[in-house]
């Protein structure tokens, strides 16, 4: 062994080298203060190394990009863990490049003969942040390509070559492959290269000046070994401690629903280290043609000042000056990320925000299912959009919600953990909550006394009307346009049919209360004059109309109860038939052109709905009394597959995962 | 010049400084530490760090290692008998000279899963009507073995290897005769081939799985 490294330190000279690295004096003895030179270099040691081996998983295209960072998070093994580091480690680098600089400033140690490390500092500081801004747009979900978008979008600005140089950056006119593969080079080529290059020199630079001690000197001078290695060490330990332990609870990192030009993204915010400068834009003295100096003259001038500092702490009061700024800058920062965080949680559009997050989170796990389960033929994107109860619910929300309802929202709602108390309720649209947790509520969503079908009401009017009890709670505002046509929810279920069919319920808003029916033959002629004075066994008959009817959708739901109520099926259609007799106003088997009601054949079959919402004035349905339901097929509103979309999230006929299938 | 270059003591050498067991401590009227201690206590912060500093080096590469294992952890299963319908009896010449032959299917390429691309090609040739599968690479180092028409042979450009039609080595450096396939006519017309690679290189065919 010692004759080994006798043969290498010969020809390398490495003993002398370690010799001069370890016993390099630092005057004053070793700090904890010193360490954050240390920590920093090995935070991008751990960057290269967990970036080299992402980059052998991962894939440089809009096409790819996302499903190569899904599998690396979801599918190989360990692919989370090593995600997990080089991104929660990034998120740690903003903190001790601050501490560093903070260090650096107060101990004036930017001071002659020091300056040009210094702005090697500022420099490498400058060049990470460039790596956290290529990084953040790299896994292509709706975070990252929205947020990075409005950083591009900002070069714009650029005196004289703005427009030239977003062209340059993002790869043309619309994000997409070249801009991925320019980022991505910049990302682990460029910015990587440069990275080295300066550390050799920053660290080059240090060795040559020797460390800066901090003021007032009352310990011995010591050699960096042992004290400020094992120091050093320490603070390494702990960095990586603390990483690896969110790393693990989370596990990995959060990965976004697939960025998608065509679907708003509410929550699209930089990575929280850039949130003072997003922030500071929204101030109104930068409105209109001054944004550039928000975006850009500000903050160049703040960075030329950091880079000025040695010239002006050559005075004693130039020192304590640097120092002022330093803090002004600081608590500037602080405040404006602050203020952003709070806007966003708090502020007027926190509802729309924090649905954005949830709605995002809940895009996410349902396109990681999908990939998962089925694999991705063309891009997981296509996988969200052929996705019923995705994009059904989507297509819902826009071109029905106006009138209908599904469960009393506009189908996009996000279910949260119901709240066990009001306690609880009110607990969880505290402050603290909604900064801090997943769990928040906002008070503008809605909620209700759990287990019921009553109205959904604000959170807010629960907590103001006191009465305790379990709660439901939605990710949902209060909708502008009351509810003036049925609500869907469980369209064609038997439970559906059977509330349908009592009189009180169909005059309600829940169904017809909002429409003409509620004054047409249905109402006045059936449910009100007969059915209301139906004896216990007429109901009974009509309990089972229910069941046969509901039988006609087929829907995957049912499938084992329509199996084993095969004959009360069988006599609910002679009921239909004979005995109650639906067919004197409805066609069913046959067509029948003299019926005034819809054709109950296949009753809520997809093929029917989607006949239905092509054309509800087809002869089927209402050929004279429709009431103000669009024919979204003739009229061209929207495709034969998009109808078929909204049929298939309706009937609960799409791709469930386990914990769907128990849930729902 | 740098004023730190004054106070600088002179390195003493590993092991010799007696001061720094005591820098945590203001210096003036310090008790020094008695050699044994001093020693005992830079033994034990040499220990710290080397293990400490090894292990939070080895941590991201042991992530990105193991990340980097994944194909050995994963093991593709076939889909069925692993025989794929690969064209009619009546698409194969009758005069037994050998036609190429995509074979088409389901294939997994990490998150990507296409259905009916090509994942590879078969020679079939008939032998008194009855059909005969051989595998299109090459069982040296994985060329794809051409068919010559003039000679009625294969033939691999690669490293020359020459293959009867049987495909038997008739010369060249391949270790063995090209890979034969199963292969079963059903439903009267329908050719389905069991289409497996095989490790080149070896003088045995040895399934890739
Ligand atoms: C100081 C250095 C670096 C910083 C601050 C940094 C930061 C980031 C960030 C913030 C992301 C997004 C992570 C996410 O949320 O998914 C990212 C992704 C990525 N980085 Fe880096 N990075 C650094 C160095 C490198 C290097 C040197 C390489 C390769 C040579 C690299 C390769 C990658 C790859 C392949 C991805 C995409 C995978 C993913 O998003 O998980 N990084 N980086
Ligand atoms: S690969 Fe065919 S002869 Fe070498």
């Amino acid at each position: 062994m010692k004759s080994l490294l006798d043969w290498i330190d010969h020809r390398t000279g490495i003993r002398s080298l370690t010799r001069e690295a370890l016993f390099e004096n630092i005057p004053g003895g070793s700090r904890w203060r010193y360490v954050w030179g240390s920590t920093l270099t090995f935070t991008i040691f751990i960057q290269f190394v967990t970036g080299v081996f992402l980059w052998m998983g991962y894939s440089a295209s809009s096409g790819d990009a996302w499903e190569s960072v899904n599998y690396i998070q979801n599918e190989m093994t360990g692919g989370w863990l090593l995600r997990g580091i080089h991104h929660w480690t990034a998120q740690l680098m903003p903190v001790l490049l601050l501490l560093h600089l903070m260090q650096v400033v107060i101990d004036g140690a930017y001071k002659a003969p020091r300056e040009v490390n210094y702005w090697f500092g500022v420099l490498l500081l400058l060049l990470v942040l460039a790596l956290s801004l290529t990084g953040y747009l790299l896994p292509w979900d709706q975070k990252g390509f929205w947020a990075t978008r409005v950083a591009t979008n900002l070069m714009n600005l650029v005196p004289f070559v703005g427009p030239e140089m977003q062209k340059l950056v993002v790869g043309g006119t619309e994000y997409g492959h070249h801009t991925l593969t320019r980022f991505f080079a910049l990302h682990a080529g460029v910015l990587p290269g440069l990275l080295v290059l300066l550390i050799v020199g920053h660290i080059y630079l240090f060795r040559r000046h020797g460390i800066t001690p901090a003021e007032p000197v009352i310990k011995r001078d010591a050699y960096f070994w042992p004290d400020q290695v094992f120091k050093d060490t320490v603070a390494c330990l702990a960095v990586m401690v603390a990483v690896l332990a969110v790393v693990i609870s989370v596990p990995g990192a959060h990965l976004g629903s697939p960025a998608d030009p065509s679907e708003p993204f509410s929550a699209a915010r930089p990575d929280w280290y850039f949130l003072f400068l997003f922030q500071f834009l929204k101030l109104p003295f930068f409105a209109g043609d001054k944004e550039v100096w928000g975006a850009i003259y500000i903050p160049g001038i703040a960075v030329g000042f950091i880079c000025l500092m040695p010239f002006i702490g050559r005075w004693k009061l130039g020192h304590v000056f640097n120092i002022g700024i330093i803090f002004v800058f600081l608590g500037g920062a602080g405040a404006l990320t602050y203020l952003a965080k709070q806007e966003d949680v708090a502020g007027p559009n926190s509802a729309m925000y924090l649905r954005g997050v949830l709605g995002d989170t809940r895009d996410a796990r349902r396109v990681t299912a999908l990939a998962k389960a089925r694999g991705i033929e063309s891009t997981a994107l296509s996988l969200l959009k052929d996705d019923p109860k995705t994009q059904g619910a989507r297509l819902f929300a826009q071109h029905c919600a106006s009138c209908h309802r599904y469960d009393g929202h506009d189908g996009l709602a996000v279910e949260l953990a119901s709240a066990v108390t009001l306690d609880e309720l009110e607990n969880r649209i505290g402050i603290m909550t909604r900064f801090f947790s997943g769990d928040a509520v906002h008070p503008d969503w809605l909620a209700r006394k759990s287990g019921t079908q009553n109205p959904w009401q604000t959170v807010q009017s629960i907590l103001d009307a006191e009465t305790d009890g379990k709660f439901d709670v939605i990710a949902s505002i209060e909708l502008q346009e009351k509810q003036s046509a049925p609500d869907l929810k469980g369209f064609a279920t038997e439970q559906w049919i059977s509330d349908l069919l009592d009189p009180h319920q169909y005059i309600s808003s829940r169904y017809f209360g909002g429409t003409t029916h509620k004054d047409g033959d249905m109402y006045k002629k059936f449910l009100n004059r007969k059915v209301s004075k139906y004896d216990a066994e007429q109901r009974n008959m009509l309990e089972s109309i229910a069941v046969a009817l509901s039988a006609q959708a087929k829907l995957p739901g049912q499938a084992v109860t329509d199996q084993v109520d095969a004959e009360r099926i069988r006599k609910g259609i002679q009921y239909l038939e004979d005995d109650i007799g639906c067919i004197d106003c409805h066609a069913f088997g046959e067509p029948d052109p003299d019926a005034d009601g819809p054709d109950l054949t296949g009753y809520g079959s997809r093929q029917w709905i989607v006949d239905f919402v092509k054309n509800p004035e087809h002869e089927k349905f209402y050929p004279d009394n429709n009431d103000r339901m669009p024919a979204f097929g003739v009229k061209k509103i929207l495709t034969d597959k998009e109808i078929g979309l909204i049929a298939d999230w309706l009937r609960g006929d799409y791709f469930k995962l386990p914990v769907d299938a128990q849930g729902h | 010049m740098d004023n730190q270059e004054e106070n600088q003591v002179e390195p003493s050498g590993p092991g010799v400084d007696e001061s720094v067991g005591q820098a945590e401590e203001p210096m003036a009227p310090a008790e020094p530490d008695t050699p044994e201690a001093a020693g005992e206590r830079r033994g034990f912060i040499k220990f710290f760090c080397a293990f400490i500093g090894t292990f939070i080096s080895v941590v991201p590469f042991g992530a990105g290692i193991w990340a980097y294992l994944d194909p050995l952890a994963k093991r593709e299963g076939g889909v069925g008998d692993g025989f794929i319908k690969v064209t009619t009896l009546d698409a194969i010449p009758t005069d037994g000279t050998p036609a190429k032959f995509a074979v088409v299917a389901d294939k997994v390429d990490a998150w990507n899963r296409f259905t009916n691309v090509s994942i590879g090609a078969v020679y079939l040739r008939l032998v008194d009507g009855v059909p005969k599968a051989l595998h299109t690479i090459c069982p040296h180092l994985g060329c794809f073995v051409d068919y010559r028409q003039g000679k009625n042979d294969f033939f691999c450009p690669c490293h020359n290897s020459n293959f009867k039609l049987d495909g038997s080595l008739a010369k060249g450096v391949s270790p063995r005769a090209m890979d034969v396939l199963q292969i079963e006519v059903r439903n009267k017309t329908e050719v389905w081939v069991k289409f497996q690679n095989f490790q080149p290189g070896h003088s045995h065919a040895v399934s890739i799985s």
